[in-house]
């Protein structure tokens, strides 16, 4: 605990060739590298298809944009600096940073789709809604209580981990619901990165998750354990009926319920748990698949029978010099 | 049945993958020497690319592949990854399979489902069971 009465120590200055843990530098790398802003997508490309949707939809996506943009905003002002609290290397401090920032950007970029295709009543109006939304702000509160509870740094990361990869997927399923129907294809291509970023984000925390678990004894495992999934419970209950509330008018409420489960399987696979939810139940539409990692699924892979191409490539003459990849 | 290798880090989804096979299989060091193998092998290898695609196949399968006599016992590849990154989803696979002219097998996301399991455990089954034949084949 903070003792107010002692001033602050001065921090060790950060050295980057001495490291405790190499995935801090492996994903400070990636992070940076992978770097972008809004402007880097002509969004306007997208006026004329967004013209093309109906009211109704328009609405949608403006709601749906501002949920995805207080997510990020919780994770800018308050998820990422309070985990900065917890790092145990000052690496993963600096790298958390990055993390934050990334956020800003996020919630920037929807910003961004809002000024260039809509108008500023309506995105208002957008706004209000989602600040009045019970379930936006239950699963907020939620993780709010979680980041606020300074005392278990595990349960703010399994928190943190939920949030980067699995309360976003109630958003993400539209932009990639219409770029699979060739709708706002640019839009896509920013939520797109967006999500590349919460990737990282969610694996990067939830294997400082695993690190930290190993530490504690076997019946904290099995607290935090039990904690993570009941968690977990918990968030799915809102985002069903948020889910429904948004996509019961569309007709997609089953398709997205598919793809909440596959992705809180893979939330949990970042915390280093087994799946909870059984296979047959996060069967997503394939062409939303195809659009979260276009162009992947152009071969057929052999174990799935499925075609008769597959990638044999042919035998490049490499010299060992260049057999770098 | 031939050998599996495979390469996991820290974050350890492809070994949970590979422990749930129930397979016999050889863990790549993080660091240091490449193991010399000595029989035929199918790879498992995560992926770890950059937005460009950049340093999608991690360090260690690169240098267990640099050496020209396990490269030459390379069979085929299963590549693990995360559909989150979009184009450049399991692309470690491809690399692998277009310089080793080897097919890729099999693609499957973080530690893998059930489904990944049934279907990775029965098609190496049937690839060692051809390869077996098409030897029986040659050799006659
Ligand atoms: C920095 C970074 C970059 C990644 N790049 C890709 C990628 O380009 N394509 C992909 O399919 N998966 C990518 N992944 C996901 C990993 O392949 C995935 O998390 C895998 O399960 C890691 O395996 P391991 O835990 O056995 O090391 C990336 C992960 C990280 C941390
Ligand atoms: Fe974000
Ligand atoms: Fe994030």
């Amino acid at each position: 605990m903070k003792d107010m009465t002692q001033p602050r120590a001065v921090p060790k200055a950060i050295n980057w060739n001495r490291l405790q843990d190499d995935k801090d530098l492996e994903i400070w790398n990636r992070l940076t590298v992978n770097f972008w802003l809004p402007e880097k997508v002509p969004l306007s490309n997208d006026i004329q298809s967004w013209s093309q949707l109906t009211p109704d939809e328009q609405t949608l996506t403006i709601r749906v944009f501002t949920g995805l943009t207080l997510l990020d905003t919780i994770q800018n002002a308050v998820g990422a600096p309070t985990l900065m609290q917890d790092a145990i290397t000052p690496h993963e401090e600096s790298v958390l940073s990055n993390i934050a920032f990334m956020e800003a950007v996020h919630a920037r970029s929807y910003s961004s789709v809002f000024s260039t295709l809509c108008q500023t009543t309506e995105v208002d109006e957008a706004f209000r809604w989602s600040a009045d939304n019970e379930h936006l702000q239950a699963k907020s509160r939620l993780i709010l209580d979680e980041y606020d509870a300074t005392a278990s740094p595990l349960r703010k990361k399994v928190a943190s981990v939920f949030l980067e990869s699995f309360l976003f997927y109630s958003g993400f399923y539209l932009p990639m619901h219409w770029s699979s129907r060739a709708r706002l294809t640019n839009t896509a291509d920013l939520i797109r990165l967006i999500i590349r970023d919460e990737a990282i984000h969610g694996y990067y925390i939830g294997y400082k998750f695993q690190r930290g678990l190993e530490r504690v004894s076997e019946a904290e495992r099995k607290e935090i354990k039990d904690f993570a999934f009941a968690l977990l419970f918990d968030l799915y209950d809102i985002e069903a009926r948020y889910t429904e509330q948004l996509y019961d008018g569309l007709g997609l409420t089953e398709d997205v319920k598919n793809f909440l489960h596959y992705n809180a399987n893979k939330a949990l696979q970042n915390l280093g748990f087994e799946a909870l939810f059984p296979d047959e139940s996060c069967r997503v539409n394939p062409a939303i698949m195809a659009a979260l990692s276009p162009g992947s699924d152009e071969n057929h892979d052999f174990f799935s029978g499925s075609g008769s191409s597959y990638v044999i490539g042919k035998a490049e003459a490499t010299e060992d010099e260049d057999w770098d990849f | 049945m031939a050998g599996l290798v495979f390469f996991s880090s820290r974050s350890g989804n492809t070994a949970r993958l590979v422990e749930r096979l129930g397979l016999e299989a050889l863990r790549l060091p993080q660091a240091g020497p490449p193991p010399e193998l000595d029989a035929p092998f199918v790879l498992v290898s995560p992926t770890f690319a950059d937005g460009e695609g950049r340093g999608a196949v991690p360090k260690p399968v690169i240098r267990l592949l640099n050496n020209t006599r396990n490269r030459a016992l390379l069979r085929g590849v299963i590549a693990g990854g995360n559909r989150n990154f979009g184009a450049t989803f399991a692309l470690a696979g491809e690399v692998i399979a277009r310089k080793c002219s080897v097919p890729v097998l099999y693609r499957f996301e973080l530690a893998g489902t059930e489904t990944d399991i049934t279907r990775i455990r029965a098609g190496l089954a049937r690839f060692w069971a051809a390869q077996e034949s098409q030897t029986c084949l040659t050799q006659a």
